[in-house]
């Protein structure tokens, strides 16, 4: 695709490289990069809808505070019916989760931004310190009885230690899909529009139809940074349950 | 083709080596964000949506006060109301008792004049036909002395009297 004058160049994965912002090739641990610039707006972005949204602390809420009380009461909601009420004593791991990937999902679909969440570092970091987390707290609330999240005692005893292989299976695979399913879909939905914007660019009068068609892109994206950030907390949610509520 | 660090190679996503860079930054990230959730943001939340649902529920239980409220002061309005009608219709009962009582003793006495004049007449009208009775009788005695003396015949005035007597009073029996 790429030419050597770059004039008709697609280059749909040059959005999610990692940076350094202020000069220098090499990316140390500490380098402030662009993954630096765009987490802090995304605490910026948390800040102000949650932090400044409610400083009124109106009883008619205000709709800066109707967003924040919004947010706290889904995501409340979401650990009670999930999890029951033992597991809102979680509720602010997971607010902190639902609100980072949230708003790094949204602040990603502005043009030129740099999206965190599409990199695997990062969502593989969330999903194992949920699966890391989940686990040890299964075994310390219930002890070795944790165990018997993989011994199905509903099915037929010849068929409980494969079942119990599989579950097994099931349950290592669980950051893995936790974290790629997150990452993935972000990083398609950017290079495709990526993809049809150099189109756009390269098709001369035709432009209008991969405008159109970015433009159709970009509210689905806007849908799937949304349900992204939903089913990552759901998720996390639900292997929470496993952890507090073992058995079948 | 890609010759500076603007230009991705394959995925950058596999780039190992931005990999401590990323995880150090989220790290952070995810620390400030906790902090700020749950240092100042939830218990901020928190607090005003239970300073909003007990309002409510003050409100709900203040509403219902009033409304018993207003429905104790109605039954006791319905019952001042039942009250009063039963004293009213007491009081007319008694009025009209008390006035029947008057009616009965003033009707009474009013018959018992009426007795007493009827007789009072009747005992006059007897005497008028008495002295009419005695003033016929005597007229009789006196037209009969007076015949008797013009035809010249002697008779005793006493049997003149008997016998116009007894003729008055047979023909007026």
């Amino acid at each position: 695709m790429a030419d050597a004058n770059g004039s008709l160049a697609i280059r749909p994965m040059d959005q999610f490289v990692v940076r350094p912002l202020f000069g220098g090739e090499t990316v140390g641990m500490f380098t402030i990069t662009n993954v630096t610039l765009w987490m802090a707006l995304t605490v910026l972005a948390v800040t102000a809808v949650m932090v400044l949204g409610a400083r009124g602390r109106a009883l008619v809420p205000t709709r800066g505070q109707s967003v924040a009380e919004l947010a706290y009461g889904f995501i409340y909601k979401m650990i009670e019916d999930v999890t029951g009420r033992d597991g809102l004593r979680f509720f602010p791991y997971i607010m902190t989760i639902f609100m980072f990937v949230f708003f790094a999902n949204i602040l990603g679909l502005i043009p030129w931004a740099f999206t965190t969440t599409s990199h695997f570092a990062v969502t593989a970091v969330l999903a194992l310190s949920v699966f890391i987390s989940v686990t040890v707290l299964g075994f310390v609330l219930n002890g070795a009885a944790f165990l018997r999240l993989f011994w199905v005692d509903s099915a037929p005893l010849a068929l409980r230690p494969i079942l119990a292989v599989i579950e097994i299976i099931s349950y290592f695979v669980r950051p893995v899909s936790h974290s790629i399913r997150l990452a993935g879909a972000m990083m398609a939905g950017h290079a495709v529009a990526k993809v049809f914007a150099g189109f756009a660019a390269a098709l001369g009068v035709a432009f209008v139809v991969p405008v159109l068609a970015v433009t159709a892109l970009y509210a689905l994206e806007l849908l799937v940074a949304v349900i992204q950030a939903y089913v990552f907390t759901i998720l996390t949610c639900v292997y929470l349950k496993d952890a507090l509520h073992p058995h079948h | 083709m890609a010759t500076n660090t603007n230009d991705a190679v394959g995925m950058p996503q596999l780039d190992f080596s931005t990999f401590p860079n990323q995880i150090f930054w989220l790290v952070v990230t995810l620390v400030v964000i906790y902090l700020i959730l749950s240092r100042v943001a939830l218990p901020r939340i928190g607090s005003i949506l239970a300073e909003r649902s007990g309002t409510i529920t003050a409100d709900i239980d203040a509403a219902e006060t009033y409304k018993r409220q207003a429905s104790e002061a109605e039954a006791a309005y319905n019952k001042a109301l039942e009250d009063a009608r039963a004293q009213a219709h007491k009081i007319v009962e008694e009025m009209r008792a008390d006035i029947q009582a008057d009616l009965d003793v003033a009707i009474q006495k009013a018959d018992a004049e009426i007795a007493a004049r009827t007789a009072e007449s009747e005992r006059r009208i007897a005497e008028i036909r008495d002295s009419a009775n005695e003033a016929v009788e005597e007229v009789a005695r006196d037209t009969a002395r007076e015949i008797l003396a013009l035809f010249g015949v002697k008779a005793e005035d006493k049997a003149i009297d008997d016998s116009v007597s007894t003729r008055v009073k047979g023909g007026a029996a």
